[in-house]
């Protein structure tokens, strides 16, 4: 069995949001960067899981981005998987992501796509779905629990209103997210072993821009709370009730 | 030319975030100059004909049984061919599970541009330019769409409903052969709850309550407010409460008309998740707590003292 994990860099959630060149660029002055965490806890995790459970199984990540990708690619190489492919190229939108993933898993045809349910600095939550059309595959979107029983997978998932279990054979793309796996932290000889995995380089292919940033904002500063005292509840509904109208 | 809005329905009837994005389809296509119709898949209860007060002229309705369970491909087989048979420049989807689903793959297919999380009308003065959430809520993108056929999908709770009342849509039913590869074996629904992405009011604890055992004191408030409950990270992770209660970056991002934090001390990462709220109370026994300064009204109190008196005022207020 093959598994392709889908694997993004991201700014540590602790990371101050701010931009610069007239709000159009991202400023990552002292910005940490992390492995995206549903990519890194949920799909990455369970795919070392299913490796642990069959060892002819094979786990190949990739990422889309520059050489600045590597030490996060790495870092997931250091909690598992056999090599990793890094796709060269500024990602532009998901679409443009979604292709050069979706080619990497033309050509190394695998049984299985992991992606984390959205990254955590565009949200998104849609290069699966374009993964899975692109190779015409089924999506299981939002998987809160991923089981394997030879080549059929069941896998609960999130719906509008409650969840599902669903029964699908392979191929198939699935989005993960808390329920499938838990986080692990990486060892001292997964560290030494991620040194020497094969960290592959390949270039993009050429994709049409369908969309385009044109500026960030920041969302407006709250203009200063207004307390009340703890020993006049009332008057805190009555501000809600007549000058919030929120109540 | 027309504006598709993509109606998602749960158990045969139509949810609050189809509402919004049919309001914002129909402005949408008001501010094009086309008509505007609504797509709804699989097994309806509810009067079709009805959408037409949301702005809608059309409802189309592939009926098919086999619809009544989401299955990516197929709903994305349908999307397009409706799209390419109505002449669809925009197709609307909500950012909800199911637009997460399925507005990617439509996306790919017709190889259009697509903006997820919206939260406001497009800027057509100079292209087509759509407002959307980034960074788990901490900052907003407007994003050109360059493509002739556009998707959107639409943040619950960013668009105010509007509709007249009185006016109807002309039904047609569209016969589509459909075969799923994905089997469902069980279905789970929530029940009786406000779903928290829908929900108008949101009271939401943290480890400030001590304990799973408190919870009751905040669910009677949420019961007086008809409010969904959420709950931090922290609170998720001990499992006080379950992981579909948690908001913040990496839960749910919520965007309520109300939200008051009771024992959260207002870390960024919860921030991005409730920062789009429009109104927000925290209640905090540390008057440092940072939510205070992401707040609009505020207590410095002992939550066990202040939410009984919180659900007592405001049960005297609605007179209950």
């Amino acid at each position: 069995m093959k598994i392709l994990v889908c694997i993004s860099k991201t700014p540590d959630t602790t990371s101050k949001i701010a931009f610069k060149n007239g709000n159009t660029v991202f400023d990552d002055a002292g910005v940490q960067w992390i492995i995206n965490p549903y990519d890194e806890w949920y799909a990455l995790v369970r795919a070392i899981e299913l490796q642990e459970k069959d060892p002819s199984a094979v786990i190949h990540l990739v990422t889309v981005g520059g050489a600045d990708c590597e030490p996060v690619i790495r870092k997931a190489l250091a909690l598992g998987g056999n090599e990793a492919i890094r796709v060269n190229a500024d990602s532009t939108d998901s679409y443009f992501i979604a292709a050069q993933i979706a080619e990497i898993a033309k050509q190394g045809g695998y049984d299985l796509v992991l992606t984390g349910k959205e990254t955590i600095d565009y949200n998104g939550s849609t290069v699966g779905a374009m993964v899975a059309e692109l190779l015409d595959m089924p999506y299981v979107s939002l998987a809160t629990k991923f089981d394997l029983n030879g080549t059929t997978a069941t896998i609960n998932r999130d719906i509008e209103g409650g969840e599902e279990v669903n029964e699908v054979g392979l191929p198939v793309v699935v989005s993960c997210q808390k329920g499938v796996a838990e986080q692990r932290i990486p060892n001292m000889r997964g560290i030494m072993a991620a040194r020497t995995k094969p960290l592959k380089v390949t270039e993009a292919t050429a994709v049409e821009a369908l969309t385009g940033i044109v500026s960030f904002e920041l969302p407006p500063a709250k203009a200063g709370v207004k307390l009340v005292p703890a020993d006049n509840v009332a008057e805190l509904v009555r501000l809600l009730h007549e000058e919030a109208k929120a109540i | 030319m027309s504006v598709l809005i993509f109606v998602d329905q749960s158990e045969g009837h139509i949810k609050k975030s189809s509402f919004e994005i049919l309001t914002y389809g129909a402005q949408l296509a008001t501010q094009l100059g086309v008509a505007a119709q609504a797509l709804v898949a699989g097994t309806v209860a509810d009067d079709l004909s009805a959408l037409g007060k949301y702005g809608v002229t059309k409802v189309l309705h592939a009926p098919a049984e086999a619809l009544n369970h989401v299955d990516s491909q197929m709903y994305a087989q349908l999307v397009a061919t409706v799209a390419t048979t109505q002449n669809a420049s925009v197709i609307i989807f909500s950012h909800n599970q199911t637009g997460k689903a399925v507005a990617g793959r439509v996306a790919a297919k017709l190889k259009a541009g697509l903006v997820t999380g919206a939260v406001a009308l497009p800027d057509t003065t100079s292209g087509f330019v759509v407002k959307r959430t980034v960074f788990s809520g901490k900052a907003f993108a407007n994003v050109n769409i360059l493509s002739a056929v556009k998707v959107i999908s639409v943040n619950p709770n960013s668009f105010h409903v509007t509709a007249t009342e009185g006016k109807t849509a002309e039904v047609e039913t569209i016969e589509i052969a459909a075969t799923p590869k994905i089997k469902v074996t069980a279905v789970n629904k929530v029940s009786g709850d406000v779903p928290l992405t829908e929900a108008e009011i949101v009271v939401s604890g943290g480890r400030g309550l001590k304990g799973p055992e408190n919870w009751g004191m905040l669910e009677d408030l949420a019961k007086v407010l008809h409010a969904a409950t959420a709950c931090s990270r922290p609170v998720a992770d001990s499992h006080w409460r379950p992981h579909h209660e948690h908001v913040g970056q990496t839960g749910f991002q919520i965007a309520p008309n109300l939200y008051i934090a009771i024992g959260i001390s207002g870390a960024i990462q919860h921030l991005a998740g409730v920062n789009r709220s429009k109104v927000i109370v925290v209640i905090n026994k540390d008057p440092e707590a940072p939510f205070f300064k992401a707040a609009d009204y505020g207590i410095v109190g002992d939550a066990f003292e202040v939410i009984p008196q919180l659900t007592a005022e405001i049960k005297k207020m609605k007179g209950i």
